[in-house]
């Protein structure tokens, strides 16, 4: 049992609901069954991974078909930067949240390969210190744009035959390093004000990008140490831009093997993190029994190293299940976990609020 | 019953547009951009058996004198997007997003579509559009300036390359390496997702100019024209059709399907006063004034909608209206409003009431059926694009009215028979490329079954657009 405080902030789960190579990766089906399950289990969200080199479907095309067919899990498709328009990832993502009745996140990558740049022609291969400068200010400007229309600006005044009062519209006028957008957005302001932006901030590049524009931040992990010195560094760099530092989420990202885990978890003399080892691609992976799991995550929430965690299945099927009726039922069963969903967007999921648009006046009389 | 088979008609769904056609000042004018506006439409249109639904697409705000033209719905969402949505609460019916291909590029594109083709099992469509102002160019990367001749030779080249990717996957499902080295594309790689449904996307082109026909003769499955009369809509329907021979392909294998409003009553004289109504309300007093500097390209503000046009003459330089069509010849124009205006006494509102989109069938359900028919029958169209002006409701007379009288007349199916828009439209599906060293086709694979034995002019057509 843990002698430290409890968090005052309640636990976040989210799951990637990625299918891989599949032969049904192209199909529906399979998303809307492993989104309706982590909605079961009240995860916050679920996540969908995408690069123009991988195989299989557009991110958020999935994850609007799956919109309709749920209710209140958010959902958040990754949508890169790098050889796309600013403008379009800007209404892309604001027309999710629209389909979703505000559910929608959006996890910002960049391109940085070779055979990526190929598939468009339009500009070499870059550093990636150059590509997250830029994805940054994807970020910001797609913020802008969100922002741009007033809540209120939609008045339809018979009277003056004025369908919008136009001085609620805004330009954004925003000049990057590398392309710039006028503005106003053309899709009306969507209904969490912002969608929700998630970086994977494991490395330090990103990190930065995360630290001043994220609402959520996934950092890899080999330990509980780890994981603490990780959302320290992120809540001191958001803090240093000015940040309240509880508006960033911090989420641990583990791919878990709850199949062949369980098997291999039967002489369990192990600690759990000594279920942790490095996967492919720098991924943390945990090798375990479900039970093992909730104890992990537990134990790393109730000591502050982690506001959540990022769970990507091994198997897309089998450990989805063995998470959400395993792992999260006992966690719920603890008290740990919510076991409805008091809201109705990802942002009320996540505690934070509705953020006031940046070009709408302050309201009268100050602050209250 | 062995009765022969009557041509039939084609019908779509146009969500109402961020223009003057769409009255929003009217107690059962829903809102423009909640999700459930959308499936109401969507789902009316399927209950009626259309071919598909359209959606618009809007790149950047109106303006006029240089502020953000306020009088009309504005705020629409990003098409591909709502359609994979619309797709969950959908069954049948086709999905056609308008998608600019100056300020997109063809892999990310063929993506999308390829990705809403395999997600609605088949529904997917593309109407192709393209600009060259510098004034959309202000929210994109490539900003700037596109010439009208390249504005075609770029459309027509992504086209080509998007069927190169749809078709990269061969009737295997193996990927083949693409490159493709053209005008305007350079681009080289794998092609990430494997041919839907439907084998390509459907392809809808716009726009009434000779490039625009011969284009659509190329390389459109569906032409989305402007309905004019019945004599107009022939000589366009024989035009264009006429064209198809040069590349290889049969007049079945496109469809004319121009845009069409209408206004419905019990009787004919009701029909008409609903007409009217719908025109007043489409032409507020400010709409009036508006629609008037557009094409005199002056500021008018000063002018009474009620009172009589201005005497001075338009400004054929004016840069007063951005992000719109411009008007051919103001000075012509001007002079035949102000020749109509004089004959019949008209104010500036009814000037532009009486010049500017009548609805196209006005009528009871009947006569609108039959006029439907006759347009369809007589080869002046292969159906309509329907633009209703309310949203969401728009629909549901002609659905619950119309629809069954067509239905009677044998030109309009009573249920779907195929699952995919290409069915719907009696398109075949390309064939995909043998893969290369298949002995025995995949009898899992939808390729190996196409019971169409493969046209080769359409295996080959893209080659005929390029650059």
């Amino acid at each position: 049992m843990s002698v430290l405080p409890s968090p005052s902030r309640p636990l976040r789960l989210a799951a990637a609901i990625g299918r891989g190579d599949a032969a049904d990766a192209l199909d529906a089906e399979p998303y809307i069954r492993a989104a309706r399950l982590a909605e079961r289990g009240r995860l916050d969200f679920v996540t969908l991974g995408d690069s123009f080199t991988r195989r299989g479907p557009d991110a958020l095309a999935v994850l609007a078909r799956v919109a309709p067919a749920t209710e209140r899990i958010g959902l958040v498709p990754t949508v890169t930067t790098t050889h796309t328009e600013p403008f379009h990832v800007s209404s892309a993502v604001a027309t999710l949240d629209w389909v979703s009745r505000g559910r929608a996140g959006w996890t910002v990558d960049v391109s940085t390969t070779e055979a990526e740049a190929r598939l468009f022609g339009r500009r070499p291969a870059a550093p990636a210190r150059a590509l997250w400068r830029e994805a940054a200010e994807v970020a910001d400007v797609a913020g802008r744009l969100w922002d741009s229309w007033e809540d209120d600006a939609e008045i339809r005044d018979v009277a003056t035959g004025r369908f919008i009062d136009r001085d609620k519209l805004h330009y954004v006028d925003f000049e990057g390093g590398d392309f710039s957008v006028r503005g106003p957005a053309i899709v009306p302001r969507p209904p969490q004000g912002r969608p929700v932006i998630a970086v994977d901030a494991t490395a330090s590049l990103p990190r930065e990008a995360a630290a001043r524009h994220a609402d959520i931040a996934y950092v890899r992990a080999m330990n509980r140490s780890g994981a603490a010195g990780a959302r320290a560094d992120l809540r001191g760099r958001a803090a240093a831009h000015g940040r309240d530092p509880d508006a960033l989420t911090v989420l641990a990202a583990l791919t878990v093997d709850l199949t062949d885990g369980e098997r291999a978890a039967s002489a369990d003399s192990a600690s759990y993190e000594g279920k942790l080892t490095a996967g492919r691609g720098g991924r943390t992976r945990y090798r375990g029994g479900p039970v093992g799991l909730a104890a992990l995550i537990g134990d790393w929430y109730e000591a502050g190293a982690a506001d959540g965690f990022h769970i990507t299945p091994a198997d897309p099927d089998g450990d989805l299940e063995r998470f959400v009726n395993g792992t999260v039922a006992l966690l719920q069963h603890r008290g740990v976990f919510r076991t409805f969903y008091p809201g109705a967007t990802l942002r009320a999921h996540l505690g934070l609020a509705r953020p006031a648009g940046r070009y709408a006046p302050a309201p009268a009389g100050g602050i209250a | 019953m062995n009765t022969p088979v009557k041509k039939q008609i084609h019908l779509a769904a146009h969500f109402p547009g961020v223009n003057a056609t769409t009255v929003w000042a009217d107690p059962r004018s829903g809102s423009q951009i909640d999700f459930s506006s959308f499936e109401h439409l969507a789902r009316t249109a399927e209950r009626g058996l259309f071919d598909f639904f359209f959606l618009a697409e809007g790149l950047r705000l109106r303006e006029h004198k240089g502020r953000i033209h306020d009088l009309d719905v504005v705020g629409r969402p990003e098409s591909i997007t709502v359609l994979n949505a619309l797709a969950a609460v959908t069954d049948r019916l086709g999905l056609a997003a308008t998608v600019n291909a100056t300020f997109n590029e063809p892999y990310e594109l063929a993506r999308r579509l390829g990705t809403l083709d395999h997600l609605s099992g088949g529904r997917a469509a593309w109407n192709v559009v393209t600009s060259s102002d510098a004034f959309t160019g202000e929210n994109f990367r490539r900003g700037g300036y596109l010439d009208r001749a390249d504005r075609y030779t770029r459309a027509a080249e992504f086209v080509a390359v998007a069927r190169e990717l749809w078709d990269s996957w061969d009737g295997g499902g193996a990927p083949r390496p693409f490159a493709h080295s053209g005008r305007h594309f350079d681009i080289s790689g794998e092609f990430g997702v494997r041919r839907g449904p439907q084998g390509h996307p459907v392809v809808i082109q716009a726009g009434d100019s000779d490039e625009g026909r011969e284009f659509a003769a190329s390389a459109a499955d569906i032409v989305f024209t402007r309905h004019g009369t019945l004599a107009a809509g022939r000589a366009f329907y024989a035009d264009v059709k006429r064209r198809l021979g040069a590349y290889g392909r049969r007049p079945a294998d496109l469809k004319i399907m121009p845009g069409a409003t209408f206004a419905l009553g019990d009787t004919a004289a009701e029909a008409q006063e609903k007409a009217a109504e719908i025109r007043r309300l489409q032409v507020s007093p400010q709409n009036a004034i508006l629609a008037l500097e557009q094409v005199w390209g002056r500021d008018l503000s000063a002018y009474d909608p009620d009172g009589p046009l201005p005497d001075i003459d338009p400004d054929p330089e004016s840069q007063l209206v951005q992000g719109r069509v411009r008007i051919g010849d103001p000075l012509a124009v001007a002079a035949k409003w102000r020749a109509l205006a004089a004959a019949k006494g008209l104010s500036i509102r009814q000037t532009v009431i009486e010049t500017t989109g009548r609805q196209s069938f006005i009528g009871t359900p009947e006569s609108v059926a039959a006029e439907l028919d006759e347009f369809v029958q007589t080869d002046a169209a292969d159906g309509f694009i329907l633009i209703p002006h309310l949203t969401p409701g728009g629909l549901d007379d002609f659905v619950a009215r119309v629809v069954p009288l067509l239905q009677e007349r044998g030109s309009f199916r009573t249920r779907y028979e195929g699952t995919t828009l290409r069915d719907h439209l009696g398109l075949a599906r390309p064939p995909a490329a043998p893969a290369p060293d298949a002995p025995a086709p995949d009898p899992k694979d939808p390729d190996a079954k196409d019971p169409d034995a493969p046209a080769p002019a359409r295996g080959t057509r893209g080659a005929a657009v390029k650059g």
